[in-house]
């Protein structure tokens, strides 16, 4: 739990910074650079909860024997 | 206790985020509950192994139970799923999930149903 907890404020904290990047690149005039922006901070939050939810469903299918 | 403020805390944060990325709030809301379902599943199979040691002593069959524990493992899984497909805002995939989980649920409760039938069968002749 205590460790888990720290995913929430990564994903949390990942989130305000793509914002703010994408706010700043916005103004600057660099439209495309803040699509790829918040393209890249989706796919590694993306990837996080993936692999989370990977070992959650391994963990479902030990506790209740599936397959 | 630890769930509770786990899931304030997320709120506050996904609130905060979905005002310039709703996406983010997304992935939010849905390491929450992997988190809370991962801390509760521990204790889920310290219950379930009582209910495996009693029904061995009671002689009941291994299929059975099997079969029950599996039900409810895909109930959960699925239930998961349509809820982050629903606050997604997508209440027909999770609609479909939810179809696919009762039609599994149905095939694995086939056996049972049979046997059930086949002891009616063999009693009224």
């Amino acid at each position: 739990m205590g460790s888990d907890i720290n995913l929430i404020f990564k994903i949390a904290g990942v989130g305000i910074l793509v914002a703010a990047a994408h706010w700043i690149l916005k103004s600057a005039g660099k439209e495309d650079y803040a699509f790829i922006t918040t393209v890249g901070g989706v796919a590694v939050v993306l990837a996080w909860v993936i692999y989370q939810l990977g070992s959650l469903f391994e963990q479902v299918k030990s506790v209740f024997k599936l397959f | 206790m630890q769930v509770v403020g786990l899931g304030l805390v997320a709120a506050v944060l996904a609130v905060v985020i979905r005002h310039n990325k709703p996406e983010m709030a997304l992935f939010l809301s849905i390491a929450v509950g992997i988190i809370i379902f991962m801390a509760l599943l521990a204790k889920v199979g310290s219950v379930l192994d009582v209910l495996k040691e009693l029904s061995s002593r009671a002689n009941l069959s291994m299929v059975y139970l099997g079969t029950i524990l599996k039900i409810v493992g895909i109930a959960y899984i699925a239930d998961f799923g349509a809820q982050i497909c629903r606050d997604a805002g997508e209440g027909a995939v999770a609609s479909k999930i939810e179809f696919a989980a009762k039609i599994l649920v149905l095939v694995l409760a086939v056996p049972i149903v049979v046997a059930v039938l086949n002891s009616l069968i063999r009693i009224v002749p």
